[in-house]
């Protein structure tokens, strides 16, 4: 089953009724296991390995990241090797994954304008604005509207690069580390980082009392 | 960028096409999505770029700086070189 492509692996359950998607769905896998495309046991095993994962997984990565910069220049150079370096190995049947990195001068943003492409093999399932063709639209054509709504102001100075991920790569942004966070443990620094900053329309929040002043 | 609309699957955006960018990265060789969704194998590879476009040069109406970029994976064969 193609990652890229919004796919409900259901199994019939008795006595419901199922959506017209889910039905669409369980014809398309019957189809694809019939024609020996794929094997009902492989697409079991890619539905577990996506529901197992969850931002908390991106979380652990950029927080290791943040506190290793010789993991932070492998992460950059080669994310799949680096990522198994921690125990994220990443199937070969999934996209390759490219970490983009957020400094002073340059913040990320991710959209897939044609479907919802996502770094599914890490971060879990995309959230569902992320899908709606008012995300897709207005990533491309007004960015910075965006990340006001999700509570960033850029300043000009910063340049804005949106990445459209129509191809073969998915993208995990890789946030700046917030100022104050020096003494933080790396387990206290996953819990700053959320979903919407590895997306790139926001930064890591920092609660008040967190950061050292 | 050449302007296309073929028949068939294909995963260039349509606002970019016919605009002008910079390749500012090679992504790799990947089999070509124009044939897998259509059953076939893919073959042979293409290279796929990763091509910035200036945002004022893409939309009339940009609103942030002139510095800021959209970035597109785009597959070798919809890529023209610019006229030297």
């Amino acid at each position: 089953m193609s990652e890229g492509h919004d796919g409900e692996h259901v199994h019939p359950e008795s006595g419901e009724e199922l959506s017209v998607y889910a039905r669409r769905a369980q014809a398309i896998e019957a189809l694809m296991v019939e024609k020996g495309v794929c094997s009902t046991s492989e697409v079991d095993q890619m539905m577990n390995m996506v529901e197992s994962r969850s931002p908390s997984d991106g979380a652990k990565v950029v927080a290791h990241a943040w506190s290793d910069p010789e993991f932070k220049a492998r992460l950059l150079a080669d994310p799949r090797s680096a990522l198994t370096e921690i125990g994220y190995s990443l199937p070969d049947t999934t996209p390759h994954l490219a970490v983009v990195e957020n400094t002073e001068q340059v913040h990320h943003m991710v959209v897939c304008t044609l479907c919802s492409c996502y770094p599914r093999a890490l971060l879990g399932r995309p959230p569902d604005w992320y899908k709606s063709f008012a995300y897709r639209s207005r990533a491309v054509v007004d960015p910075r509207g965006v990340m006001r709504e999700f509570g960033l102001e850029l300043a000009d100075s910063v340049e804005v690069q949106v990445l459209d991920s129509t191809a073969d790569l998915r993208y995990l942004v890789l946030p700046r580390r917030p100022a104050g966070t020096e003494n933080l443990s790396e387990a206290e620094l996953a819990k700053l980082v959320s979903r919407d900053c590895m997306i790139g329309v926001t930064d890591p929040h920092v609660p008040e009392g967190v950061a050292a002043s | 960028m050449r302007v296309d609309s073929p028949s068939h699957h294909y995963r260039t955006p349509t606002y970019i096409q016919g605009k002008t960018g910079v390749v500012v990265a090679i992504c790799g060789r990947y089999r070509n999505p124009e044939s897998l969704g259509h059953g076939g194998d893919g073959m042979p590879e293409q290279l796929l770029y990763r091509v910035s476009f200036a945002q004022n040069s893409v939309w009339d109406r940009y609103r942030g700086p002139s510095g800021d970029k959209i970035l597109v994976d785009i597959y070798e064969h919809w890529l023209d070189p610019v006229g030297v």
